[in-house]
């Protein structure tokens, strides 16, 4: 009995998650009412759209970059967190874990307010600037908890038998933090071509980009071709969710 | 050449305001092994990482090899460490974390396979050399920890617990394996451990530690059965303390009462009138007899006791036994093929006597010491 | 010795670097914009006053906040009332499916809200699933009007949010000592006390981190009213939207995003002083 409704909670839960997903996806192979059957016409539709090639190019040079970056910096400072004490570690260690919940919305407009002050016209380097400082913490964490599993006396053999602190680096840590690494900037990849706040105050109308045109169209309601958009971005971020969890399975 | 590889002088340290070593001033000699042995936080580890250069001292110098230690980082110090998890490089072979030292140190590519190889192969291991570490048991494991820190030829091996994670009969084979491999290369070996029966088995000496000090330095010999004081005497095999008063001391001869019986001893520890004292007897030390087998009860160092405990050990029968003056003793005796009577039974009254002259006169810890 | 400090105070001082430049001075600059003057033709000038301030306490925005503050009150619960029976029965399958179970929490986390938004368009629209199923069972006969009111706005918030409560509470109970409950069974506890003394204390550090990840979105994620309706000032972050994109009022936005940070900050400091620091990693 108990067991009876413990399965029935779970399958409502992930029918709840699941069913709109499903539903948008079906719809989207669909042909419009009053005709019904399969097609894929929504799809040629939405290769022939030559903005949508234009946006869906910049989401993707904005998210690779800022994911880059900040998987860069952010592996560097969880390390340098993990390794050293230095002057205001903990203060440091305390500010990115406080970005995690510090509002995108607020970092998107103070950022506007500032990147203004400087004169920055509103486009790319704004948006990647927006979109490194909202994954830096991210990456930080994720590398963080990977850190602390490994067992802190591999670096101290690794100095034990002669290695510097950047072979250390390069010999030990990086390879044993891969799939960690990997995991993060995947992470930052999908937060940076989902996020619609930051991008919202941070691009301009010469740099338009995949989440603003999605939400453009959708504010004007339902349309078959927003499904079948809506479908490829879904299996895309679902083949990187996988990539992401097959490497951390591995390790 | 001086003959003392590393020479420690009036060395502190602390941690967060609580001091974890004292004023310690120790000196190893060149190819010695030594064991640090003492209870968990006893600052034997935090010693170890100061020679390895992990932590710094707060005061005093470290020697090695006649030069000052001070400004010399982890990995410029020809010293290597097997760390007590063995810390083996996970996503690395057998063979590239033995050759991960000399690769640091920029030594060609064809000189470094034959080093290794050889190391490998002088702890058996030359057939495992592509394989990963978690592939190996965990005695095959310690042996790569070893080799690794071995093929840099360091004038100083440090062993952090390096048995802990084997099981009973691999500590066994291994202590008798790692004293061997130490004579055979000459090497300075220097072990931390808690295991007193390790220490004593493996060690040329042996360092007792306890509370951030060094409580005696000596061949586990001498610090078994010449124990410094009562933590020592304590802490290295089982120990009975006898209730013992001064009667009279002078430089040659102890006159004492212990357990309520006067006797004679040498005095071989300076030991002056006015001192409290305890006297140390090893169980192994005391006899057991039955009451019928006693005929002359007028010997002094008889003691009539009351068996409160029989515990069979296999190759020897443990008894607890009650002194009639409330003492409680442990006493092991030997199977011996002429004395099959070791069938004592709880409550049995017994005679308790011990070898004149194997027991050790103590001083009495300060109150402020004992527990 | 000396090539180490290098690159040990090169990386420390890139990372302060960046935090500096692009988090800690915009944010001083949103604190100084709430006190600057706003004129119709400029964004903001240079002369100080409260006038935001003051704006901010008349009746109007007062009840913003006030009406923001409820609804993410009341998301945050529904969320965590569905979301951590969810959790918890999660943990309790067997360990073969459990990973597989997990990912498809995970799956949602990741994706794109306004995609996931735009799902739950499709199902309560007049003529989308719901309203089918609902007038095919015949519960209704007229389909209920749920687009573009509140509810929709919650059901959106929640659906969104869900994940964010599930993840950290699941991954709490994970570390959860099975044999504390078996203890606790031992010593003759029944199912409700079992619950409310070992259970729930002990995944106490996991709801801090649910509510943390959710109560501040549920205030800010403008978009959802936005497409899914209801009032449209429903949301703090749909008022500070309009000031800093529609009506061009900076300070007035600099000043409302100042009162959501100090929201945050109020969160953060409940959430420090009430979890350990080894506990902290469920976030």
């Amino acid at each position: 009995m108990n067991k009876y409704i413990r399965s029935s909670y779970l399958v409502l839960c992930y029918a709840f998650l699941y069913v709109p997903l499903f539903v948008l996806i079906t719809y989207s192979f669909f042909q419009a009412p009053p005709q019904t059957g399969f097609t894929m016409q929504w799809y040629q539709t939405l290769w022939q759209d030559p903005n949508l090639l234009v946006v869906a190019g910049n989401s993707l040079l904005v998210a690779v970059v800022a994911s880059t970056l900040a998987t860069v910096f952010g592996t560097l400072a969880a390390v340098v967190l993990r390794r050293y004490r230095f002057l205001g570690r903990q203060v440091l260690s305390n500010a990115l874990f406080s970005l995690i919940i510090f509002p995108d919305l607020v970092l998107g407009i103070s950022l506007l307010l500032w990147l203004h002050l400087l004169h920055f016209p509103l486009g790319f380097f704004t948006l990647a600037i927006g979109h490194i400082t909202l994954c830096l913490p991210f990456v930080t964490i994720m590398i963080n908890s990977r850190l602390l599993d490994l067992d802190s006396s591999l670096f101290e053999a690794g100095r034990d038998l002669g290695a510097s602190e950047w072979t250390i680096l390069r010999r030990i840590i990086l390879p044993l933090l891969l799939p960690a690494i990997i995991g993060a900037w995947l992470m930052c990849f999908t937060l940076s071509m989902d996020d619609v706040i930051i991008s919202f105050f941070l691009t301009g109308p010469s740099f338009n980009v995949l989440p603003l045109y999605i939400y453009s169209l959708v504010r004007l309601g339902v349309t078959p071709e927003i499904n079948a958009l809506c479908s490829i971005i879904f299996f895309v971020t679902l083949i990187l969710i996988l990539i992401a969890q097959w490497r951390v399975r591995i390790e | 050449m001086n003959d003392n590889i590393i020479e420690i002088r009036h060395v502190s340290k602390s941690f967060g305001g609580q001091q974890v070593l004292f004023d310690i001033s120790l000196t190893i000699q060149r190819g010695e092994f030594l064991t640090l042995l003492g209870p968990s936080g006893c600052g034997k580890t935090t010693l170890l990482r100061l020679l390895s250069g992990f932590e710094k001292p707060e005061s005093g110098e470290i020697f090695i090899d006649g030069k000052n230690m001070a400004q010399v980082p982890a990995n410029q110090r020809h010293v290597n460490t097997v760390f007590q998890s063995y810390a083996l490089f996970p996503h690395m072979t057998v063979l590239e974390n033995v050759a991960f030292g000399l690769r640091c140190q920029k030594i060609p590519t064809e000189e470094i396979i034959p080093r290794v190889m050889n190391i490998l192969a002088t702890v058996r291991l030359e057939k495992f050399a592509d394989r990963k570490p978690e592939s190996l048991s965990g005695g095959q494991q310690q042996r790569v920890a070893i080799a690794r820190a071995l093929v840099n030829r360091p004038l100083v091996l440090l062993l952090d617990e390096p048995m802990s994670a084997l099981d009973y009969r691999l500590r066994k084979n291994m202590q008798i394996e790692l004293k061997a491999l130490q004579r055979k290369l000459g090497i300075t070996f220097i072990c931390v451990t808690h295991d007193q029966e390790e220490a004593l088995a493996m060690s040329d000496r042996v360092a007792i530690m306890e509370h951030g000090e060094v409580m005696q330095v000596g061949t586990p010999r001498e610090v078994y059965e010449e124990p410094s004081n009562i933590t020592v005497a304590e802490f290295v095999g089982e120990a009975n303390f006898l209730k013992t008063k001064i009667l009279e001391a002078s430089a040659e001869s102890l006159h004492v009462e212990i357990e309520g019986k006067a006797l004679r001893l040498t005095n071989r520890r300076h030991i002056t009138q006015d001192q409290k004292v305890v006297t140390l007897v090893r169980p192994e030390d005391l006899k057991v007899w039955s009451i019928n087998e006693v005929t002359n009860t007028e010997i002094i160092t008889m003691y009539q006791a009351t068996v409160e405990e029989v515990v069979y050990k296999g190759s020897t029968v443990d008894l607890i036994v009650r002194l009639n003056s409330g003492t409680k003793l442990l006493a092991s005796e030997f199977f011996d093929e002429d004395d099959e009577n070791l069938e004592y039974k709880i409550g049995e009254t017994v005679w308790v006597e011990w070898y004149p002259g194997w027991e050790v006169v103590l001083p009495e810890l300060p109150e402020e010491l004992q527990e | 010795m000396h090539k180490d400090n290098v690159f040990k105070y090169l990386t420390i001082n890139s990372v302060y670097l960046w935090l500096i430049l692009f988090s800690i001075c915009p944010l001083t600059l949103v604190v100084i914009c709430s006190f600057l003057q706003h004129t119709p033709d400029q964004l903001f000038v240079w002369k100080f006053t409260l006038a935001n301030y003051k704006t901010l306490l008349t009746p109007i925005y007062l009840k913003v906040f006030w009406r923001s503050l409820q609804l993410a009150f009341w998301v945050t619960v529904l969320c965590l009332i569905i979301g951590y029976p969810f959790a918890y029965f999660l943990t309790q399958l067997p360990s073969k499916i459990k990973g597989l179970m997990a990912l498809f929490v995970i799956i949602p986390f990741w994706t794109s809200s306004l995609l996931r938004s735009y799902a739950i368009i499709t199902i309560i629209q007049a003529h989308g699933l719901l309203n089918t199923f609902l007038i095919k069972i015949g519960v209704i006969d007229q389909p209920l009007q749920l687009l573009y009111t509140n509810t929709a706005v919650i059901i959106g918030l929640v659906y969104n949010l869900l994940p964010f409560v599930v993840l950290p509470l699941f991954s709490n109970m994970e570390k959860l000592d099975r044999r504390l409950i078996d203890a606790a069974r031992d010593l003759g506890a029944n199912g409700p006390t079992t619950f409310l003394r070992i259970i729930l204390p002990l995944t106490k550090s996991g709801i801090y981190s649910a509510i943390m990840l959710t109560f501040l979105p549920a205030m800010t994620l403008f978009y959802i009213p936005d497409l899914l309706g209801g009032a449209k000032s429903l949301l703090l972050g749909n008022v500070i939207q309009t000031q800093f994109l529609s009506a061009e009022n900076w300070p007035l936005g600099s000043a409302l995003s100042l009162t959501l940070t100090v929201v945050m900050s109020l969160l953060l400091w409940f959430y420090f002083r009430s979890t350990p620091r080894s506990e902290r990693e469920a976030l």
